[in-house]
């Protein structure tokens, strides 16, 4: 390969799949270069292949690189970088501003005010209250619920640790009091759906800002349902709340759609919950459950999500709001699915969420 | 030596590989890089790994992941009762010279190599490191070291390191998302379900009592319940484990109550069987030419 002509084609190759969307850095590159080398240039085949198992790395990224593929080696130019879904104005539409102009603001309330902004409904509030939500949930501190292990760690009492116990009888030279070993507790997966269709368009900025403060403090899977299902556990990564915010705004296609919460929990339960992401999770949904598509098939796969959860919270603003009753379609089929219906149309309600979900 | 011959090769030994399996395990041997492994439940991502032990006469040493997984069962471990005995008896003896017997308890014969130390030292061989997400994220950053040096340091006795690094399969069902850092130094394949033609072609080898009429349809009234909206479409085990039961039966085709008794070898859900049967899956049985 010491021939520039080709080495350069294939990095170019691998530059254009990156403005594509897949991660491939330069060691996987360098990957890709060798196992080039290693099968000869002998046909497209050769490095199709090269390429799909040294460039890729999961399953999203297969279309992608069929795509660049067939674009780049079809002698075509290379598409522009694919966007999806909508720019982070959308998400500023939706009440919250995406760059920080709240930030700047100072407020200066006092406790009494903290105090009536906590029981507020978020749909209610002005601009500057919401700024002041956003600092106010930052400071929540959510405790994650626990499981018991497999795992076992020394401890002072329960079942005698043969290991320990040995090795303490191998370094004393002679019996010794027995050691003991207990099961350790770890922390219990959670995992949060967020509808972010229209009809809940007042409250899905603040409940992403909700889980990007969770996600921050417990092992979380964040999912937005609409239309479809988009899993934004990456987005959220980002330290900065602006920053994590404005990366799910365009990595969700579906904000203010329609709702079919149905084949969203179906598609969240065949491609993640059935896998591991939901079994013995406690598994919170926040929705209005207005459902636009068949209760029927939302009842049974609320039904599935109950037999893998290990607590399904269904999170409703509506019923913090007096004179709620859960007769929307899609509430009433998913209520006998659920373990407890929950406000969270307010910060007082969010903390209590957390709180829930913390002794789930 | 080519992926043709490394698929020529497998398929000798029983697997039936296509271009792209072959040629991604013909990579991670030639350019000694674990490969990983993922695909939909049944797609032969376990069996790819002991297929490549046979076809190139290596042993397969395999280590089974699962949650709270540590060094002590995936690495080594010292064998306590054993060093204790050792002891006794020095003892039993006579005087014992305490830096001698000490030195005589820290040698290789009271350490139990578990499946990643003896991946290295039985090395060339096939090491699987199978559902590697079953595992915690912590256990990965330790397999990660041991993957990407082919040795490790064990402070009584020293650094054991792989003349030839082995040629580690890892596979994972995302059950969560493995760490990059593990992914980059890996090369990636997604496995599919096989065509027809390669289904037809695997149930036949592996089952060689059963018709090709059988295999036939078979093969494709499975292929026809993947595409039906199931909790948990068949894969490849369960088309074999269908075609066993039948061939256990005795039958040569595949008729509608055949199927119907025999369904529970193919699906495994009370929602997905009454789903294939209202879909009629079942009812007309598949023409017996390719593609029906």
């Amino acid at each position: 390969m010491t021939d520039a002509g080709p080495l350069t084609g294939l990095v170019g190759f691998a530059d254009a799949l990156r403005r594509a969307g897949v991660a491939c850095g330069a060691e996987r590159v360098g990957a890709f270069v060798a196992a080039v080398e290693v099968l000869g240039v002998g046909g497209p085949d050769r490095v199709y292949w090269a390429g799909r198992v040294a460039l890729c790395a999961e399953p999203d990224d297969l279309a992608r690189y069929d795509a660049v593929f067939a674009a780049w080696f079809g002698g075509r130019p290379a598409p522009p970088a694919v966007r999806r879904g909508v720019s982070a104005s959308a998400l500023a539409a939706l009440g919250g501003e995406v760059a920080g102009t709240g930030r700047s603001q100072v407020l200066a309330v006092a406790a009494s005010d903290v105090e009536v902004l906590r029981r507020k409904d978020i749909a209610s509030l002005s601009a500057a209250e919401r700024a002041h939500l956003r600092e106010l949930l930052a400071v929540l501190r959510p405790v994650p619920p626990v499981r018991r292990s497999r795992r076992r760690r020394p401890a002072r009492r329960g079942e005698v640790d043969p290991r320990r116990t040995f090795r303490a009888w191998l370094a004393a030279g002679e019996p010794v009091r027995p050691k003991h070993r207990r099961r350790s507790v770890r922390p219990r997966k959670v995992v949060l759906l967020v509808d972010v269709s229209g009809s809940m368009k007042p409250y899905a900025d603040a409940l992403l800002r909700f889980a990007h403060v969770v996600a921050r403090r417990m092992p979380v899977e964040v999912f937005t349902v609409g239309t479809r299902l988009t899993r934004v556990t990456r987005e959220l990564r980002w330290r900065d709340p602006e920053q994590a915010l404005a990366a799910a705004a365009r990595a969700v296609p579906d904000f203010e759609g329609g709702t079919r919460l149905g084949e969203a929990l179906r598609a969240f339960l065949d491609g993640w919950g059935r896998r591991g992401a939901a079994r013995r999770a406690v598994v919170v949904v926040c929705s209005d459950g207005w459902e636009r598509g068949d209760p029927a098939l939302l009842g049974e796969q609320a039904a599935r999500l109950r037999r893998l959860a290990h607590r399904v919270l269904w999170v409703n603003p509506h019923v913090g709001r007096g004179g709620y009753a859960p007769v929307q379609s899609g509430i009433a089929v998913v209520l006998p699915h659920v373990d407890r219906l929950l406000a969270g149309h307010s910060l007082e309600t969010l903390a209590l969420l957390l709180e829930e979900v913390g002794r789930a | 030596m080519t992926p043709d011959d490394l698929a020529a090769r497998l398929d000798h030994v029983g697997y039936l590989p296509d271009q792209g399996v072959a040629t991604a395990a013909f990579l991670a041997w030639r350019m000694r890089r674990p490969l990983l492994c993922e695909g939909e439940p049944g797609t032969g991502k376990t069996s790819l790994a002991l297929a490549l032990a046979r076809a190139l006469e290596l042993p397969l040493i395999r280590l089974q992941c699962h949650e709270g997984i540590d060094a002590a069962q995936a690495l080594y471990d010292w064998d306590f009762p054993r060093q204790l005995l050792h002891l006794r008896a020095l003892e039993a003896a006579g005087p014992v010279d305490v830096e001698r017997a000490e030195a005589s308890l820290y040698t290789r014969r009271f350490l139990l190599a578990r499946p990643l130390l003896r991946a290295l030292e039985e090395a060339p061989c096939v090491l699987l490191v199978d559902e590697v997400d079953r595992a915690d994220d912590e256990f990965e950053a330790f397999l990660l070291e041991v993957l990407g040096e082919h040795a490790v340091t064990i402070p009584e006795l020293g650094v054991v390191r792989a003349e030839t690094p082995p040629l580690v399969v890892l596979t994972s069902n995302r059950t969560r998302e493995l760490h990059d850092a593990l992914k980059r130094r890996c090369l990636y394949h997604w496995l599919e379900h096989p065509d027809l033609a390669r289904e037809i072609a695997i149930v036949r080898r592996r089952l060689p009592g059963v018709g090709e009429r059988l295999a036939e349809q078979v093969a494709s009234t499975v292929r026809r319940l993947r595409t039906l909206d199931l909790i948990k479409p068949p894969g490849v085990a369960e088309t074999l484990d269908w075609a066993e039961a039948l061939l256990t039966l005795g039958m040569t085709t595949l008729d509608p109550p055949a199927a119907a008794a025999t369904l529970g070898a193919v699906l495994k859900y009370r929602e997905d069987v009454r789903r294939a049967l209202s879909a009629g899956v079942l009812d007309v049985p598949p023409g017996s030419t390719i593609g029906g």
